[in-house]
């Protein structure tokens, strides 16, 4: 297979509380991502300084790569059950991928 | 004569303060942290092996009364006094109710510096008083409804981190014994004051971070973070002498209530009741209490536990 015949797949990335990783991760499996990468980020936003230090101050980036339907409904359910409440940045955009039937 | 490890949390704070290029990395603080709640946990469980432990049942009774108490007494100080919403009133009273495992750790280096003993078993107290207020916490903001995630508390709860350190670290301590501990010592306890002094240090920088935001939220917040602590204190020092403990054992208690948690209940109060704004309970508590427990409170304790012990009890 070459890299030029790859397939499109959206990535979306959520940077937000590691305090509620679990619940988003269960989430985000529910609604038919099949895997996911975390890394620990800090930055910050409108909440302020997140500097990641220590727990409660504590950042992730949560990186999945699905198609375009599972995004849109990820990106839905987000918007509507954690945008209120916690500090969170959501946005997708097209990525390439080999072996499309991963994701 | 200054404890040291108070000195290093000074350090922190003024580095904090003047924006020095300080930040120890997130696993550091982690390690710290898992060094000392399994230290604390370990030596409770040693002096545990010691004691009956039908003889503490009555003592773990009022201690896990006096953390119920301790919200229903902050909540409406902060709901009508302070003309806060039901969730942060709600979320702030479970902090207040709930204990600092690094507030306890300092009492710990406070008695220890000055040879004064104490029931060693008391980091049980610890692990009894974080808790219920949580679980009340969250009733106040909620009520008792079905909507609330209760098994995802629950999970929250028993299974955090200084639960789980603090009870494993007892149980390890209690079946080895004073001799079994022996060959994990050097690491647990001989190094304690240096992990703890290097806790505190970061403790500060953090403190500094939560002290610049305070000056958005004003008055009430210094007021209700220095005068909590210190009703706390009262409380805890008639259920000491209701108890029996001793001078050392009374201000363990009179610190413990008087501390204010910043781990256990901003996890648990963001996950269920995520309304709440954990800026206003954090800078109460990590701004506020931390700093006034960690250099005035704690010899303020230690004080009043003398004026119950008796003349000559005190310095």
């Amino acid at each position: 297979m070459s890299v030029t015949s790859a397939t499109k797949r959206k990535r979306v990335t959520i940077i937000t509380e590691a305090a509620i990783e679990g619940r988003l991760l269960d989430d985000v499996e529910k609604l038919g991502a099949h895997g996911y990468t975390i890394s620990e980020a800090r930055g910050k936003g409108g909440r302020g300084v997140r500097s990641g230090s220590w727990g409660p101050s504590a950042n992730i980036r949560v990186e999945v790569i699905c198609d375009d339907a599972t995004a849109d409904r990820i990106m839905r359910h987000l918007w509507d059950h954690y945008y209120n409440d916690y500090a969170m940045i959501l946005f997708a955009h097209d990525v390439e991928v080999l072996r499309p039937e991963k994701f | 004569m200054v404890d040291p490890v108070i000195l290093f949390f000074v350090l922190g704070v003024a580095a904090g303060l003047m924006r020095a290029d300080l930040r120890l990395p997130a696993p550091v603080y982690e390690f710290l942290s898992f060094l000392l709640l399994l230290a604390i946990g370990l030596k409770g469980g040693v002096e545990l092996a010691n004691q009956s432990p039908l003889a503490l049942l009555p003592q773990i009774v009022v201690i896990g009364l006096m953390g119920t108490l301790m919200p229903f007494i902050a909540f409406p100080v902060l709901r009508f006094l302070g003309r806060m919403n039901r969730a942060d009133s709600a979320s702030i009273a479970a902090h207040y109710g709930s204990v600092s495992v690094g507030t306890f750790a300092v009492a710990v280096a406070y008695l220890n510096f000055r040879e004064i003993s104490f029931e060693e078993y008391m980091p049980l107290f610890v692990v009894v008083l974080e808790v219920p207020a949580i679980i009340i916490g969250i009733m106040l903001a909620r009520g008792v409804s079905r909507d609330t995630a209760w098994g995802r508390m629950a999970h929250e709860v028993f299974l955090g981190k200084s639960i789980v350190l603090l009870v494993g670290g007892l149980l390890i301590g209690w079946a080895l014994g004073a001799e079994g501990v022996e060959p994990i010592a050097p690491m647990f306890f001989d190094l304690f004051k240096g992990v703890l002094a290097l806790f505190l240090l970061e403790m500060g920088l953090i403190a500094a971070a939560q002290i610049s935001v305070l000056r958005r939220h004003g008055v009430f917040l210094v007021a209700f973070g220095i005068g909590m602590p210190l009703v706390g204190a009262v409380i805890g020092t008639g259920v000491s002498l209701l108890l029996g403990l001793s001078l050392g054992g009374t201000v363990i208690v009179a610190t413990l209530a008087a501390s204010a948690s910043y781990i256990a209940v901003p996890a648990a109060f963001r996950l269920i009741v995520p309304e709440a704004n954990p800026t206003l309970s954090l800078t109460a508590s990590l701004g506020v209490t931390f700093p006034f427990n960690v250099i005035a409170g704690i010899p303020i304790y230690h004080a009043m536990a003398g004026v119950v012990h008796g003349p000559g009890g005190v310095f």
